[in-house]
């Protein structure tokens, strides 16, 4: 009898809050592939909403590097990394995953800025052929990750994410973003960043090989990610993706937001020839962020945020500062900025020319 | 001098003839396929780094020489011909994928090549060395890239110039074509050469230069490297002379050369060719500026 009332008072506390949530305004979105980011509001006079997000998981073959290596890799929406999703403190996220028949595995997510069942990991597994719809509320404010997490089907979590199943959540409060002095904090633009750690195996004359199926390219792969050394790290992808035609752009006098995720390993994000003016290193926007960063630290499983308002025209690598990551392994973007020199932040007072020749001592 | 190296070339042959017993020393013995090309002059954008007033400037156009008749070699070296080099121990064993057989030697350093032209030249009596950078473009002809950046990016601030090149160096990009192809895929040019600017790059002896030129575009100095050569292909590079595989410079920007490779011109006089080459400065008279 006792129990029956717990259990009836339990059931109406589970069904009260959603059903106030099932009444907020409804907004739907179009998610956009890295590293842009669907329109948002920086800051908002609404009320909370319920903020509705479609994620398809896509298996497919993709090309990693100019070398031609090929990759079975798994997404979100296609892309790696998946979609930056924004909201703001207090709204509900609702995600539509859909796993098409044509996939050969089951997917679910986890989002670390979700709370309780495995970041929503437990209640979204979809086979091939199922989609799944899940809620969750926005409780705290920052850049988190969401990845795939495939439990209870197989030892394959850490291939799921090193094939290309991450992206990032942003979370806004309600009023923006703010300095240590609460003082507002805006962009003109945003870029996100995945930076993903590949691992290709090799024939026995060290080429890359490549596999018809990921089924084929499972074992291999595992044997070669439990020794920690990746093929290849890069943003968006593939080497050099965000390079040349498709450097970022910007303006000298623009604030660009830089959100970096790293679902598995560390980072340490450097902008060279500039710096992090205020930066979330942790990525959560309850904490002061730090100013006139070098270089900063993102941890494997975490995103983390910078601000940056460029000062100087010309072409800024965004690199792991692990160059032999950067250079070796291809974790290097760039920005691409229009506008004009300061020759008072810098200038060249006299050109390379030869040393001149001592003059005669006396 | 000539002689020793005819002993020399006499002595390896008699080697390989006595390895291989079965065989004619006429097939054993490696017989550049050349095209000899007449002497003639031609306008060239100069190799190298231009300054003016400290400011870095657009290359001049020169009037280039080629001063005698020139023999090249009608495509690159292959990796079969590589391949005899090093089992005759003259060249360095270099990464097994850059040796497929029927298809040109790629990821060779300038050293190889070096390597690669002394033992030809022993072997055969004849002196072999890589061309200049203007005995390639005038070899490569109307194959010959020339894309050098506006020159009214002389007067803008220098980031100007910066984004230029970076633009540039993107429109490259799209025109990798990955792997290696068979002699002669890229078909020949206008001199039956084949494979020029195709997707191997080729390594020239001619070293990094920098260069001030004063108001008349007369240059006043130069510094010269020559631990970087000049390489020559769809696009003019600069690469240190070890390199096998090139990659993209500082922060990975530029279009680095898809493959190393090269091949070689017959000097039949190199007193002369060395004499050109010290010539060089005085020929930058026709500046077009």
């Amino acid at each position: 009898m006792i129990a029956q009332t717990a259990i009836r008072a339990a059931v109406a506390l589970v069904f009260v809050a959603p059903a106030l949530a099932q009444e907020l305004p409804r907004q739907k979105i179009e998610l956009v592939a890295p590293p842009f980011v669907h329109p948002h509001e920086q800051a908002t006079e609404q009320g909370p909403k319920i903020v509705e997000f479609r994620l398809t998981a896509e298996e497919k073959q993709i090309v990693i590097d100019d070398a031609g290596t090929k990759l079975q890799a798994m997404t979100f929406n296609g892309s790696i990394p998946a979609p930056m999703m924004v909201v703001h403190e207090g709204d509900y996220v609702e995600v539509t995953l859909v796993n098409p028949a044509t996939n050969s595995m089951p997917h679910n997510i986890d989002f670390h800025s979700a709370t309780g069942a495995s970041g929503g990991g437990d209640l979204t597994l979809v086979n091939p052929g199922e989609q799944v719809v899940l809620r969750w509320k926005a409780t705290r404010t920052g850049v988190f990750v969401y990845h795939c997490i495939p439990g209870g089907v197989g030892p394959m979590v850490p291939w799921h994410i090193a094939s290309g199943m991450s992206g990032v959540v942003m979370v806004l409060p309600r009023d923006g973003l703010k300095d240590r002095g609460r003082k507002p904090l805006r962009y003109d633009r945003v870029y996100y960043l995945g930076e993903q750690d590949f691992y290709v195996p090799r024939d026995a004359k060290g080429r890359f090989r490549s596999y018809d199926t990921h089924i084929d390219a499972f074992a291999d792969t595992m044997d070669l990610m439990r020794k920690l050394v990746p093929t290849h790290v890069v943003f968006n992808g593939r080497v050099g993706a965000l390079t040349g035609r498709n450097a970022m752009p910007a303006k000298v006098g623009e604030t660009v937001l830089i959100v970096h995720s790293q679902a598995d390993r560390d980072s340490r994000p450097h902008l060279v020839g500039g710096h992090g003016d205020y930066v979330w290193e942790s990525g959560k926007f309850s904490n002061p962020p730090e100013t006139d960063l070098e270089t900063w630290f993102i941890r494997g499983g975490s995103a983390g945020a910078a601000l940056y308002t460029f000062l100087q025209p010309g072409v800024y690598a965004y690199v792991n500062h692990n160059m032999v990551e950067a250079f070796e392994l291809g974790a290097t973007a760039h920005f691409r900025v229009e506008g004009a020199w300061s020759d008072d932040l810098m200038t060249r007072i006299k050109a390379p020319e030869a040393i001149p020749a001592k003059a005669s001592l006396r | 001098m000539l002689g020793a190296a005819a002993i020399l070339a006499a002595a390896a042959i008699s080697a390989l003839a006595l390895e291989h017993g079965a065989e004619p020393e006429a097939v054993r013995r490696p017989i550049p396929d050349l095209v000899e090309l007449q002497a003639g002059h031609f306008r060239h954008r100069a190799a190298g780094e231009f300054s003016r007033d400290g400011r870095p400037v657009t290359a001049p156009i020169v009037m280039a020489e080629i001063t005698r008749k020139l023999a090249v070699m009608r495509h690159q070296v292959t990796a079969a011909d590589y391949q005899r080099c090093v089992e005759a121990e003259a060249c360095p064993v270099v990464d097994h994928d850059g040796a497929v057989p029927g298809l040109p030697m790629v990821k060779v350093s300038w050293r190889d090549a070096h390597a690669y032209a002394s033992w030809l030249s022993r072997e055969t009596g004849e002196l072999y060395r890589l061309p200049t950078d203007e005995e390639w473009a005038y070899a490569a002809a109307g194959r010959f890239q020339d894309d050098a950046l506006p020159e009214n990016l002389d007067f803008g601030d220098h980031s100007q110039r910066r984004l230029a090149i970076y633009d540039r160096d993107a429109r490259r990009r799209e025109m990798l074509d990955p792997a290696p192809r068979p002699v002669g895929s890229f078909g020949a040019n206008e001199n039956g050469l084949l494979d020029m600017a195709g997707n191997v790059w080729e390594w020239t002896d001619t070293c990094y230069t920098r260069n001030t030129l004063d108001a008349r575009g007369e240059v006043v100095a130069t510094t010269a490297n020559c631990g970087i050569r000049v390489v020559e292909g769809r696009h003019r590079t600069y690469m240190s002379d070890f390199i096998r595989d090139a990659r993209a410079g500082g922060c990975s920007i530029g279009t680095p050369p898809r493959h190393l490779g090269f091949r070689l011109v017959r000097d039949d006089d190199p007193w002369g060719a060395r004499h050109q080459v010290s010539a060089w400065a005085r020929r930058l008279l026709g500046l077009s500026i």
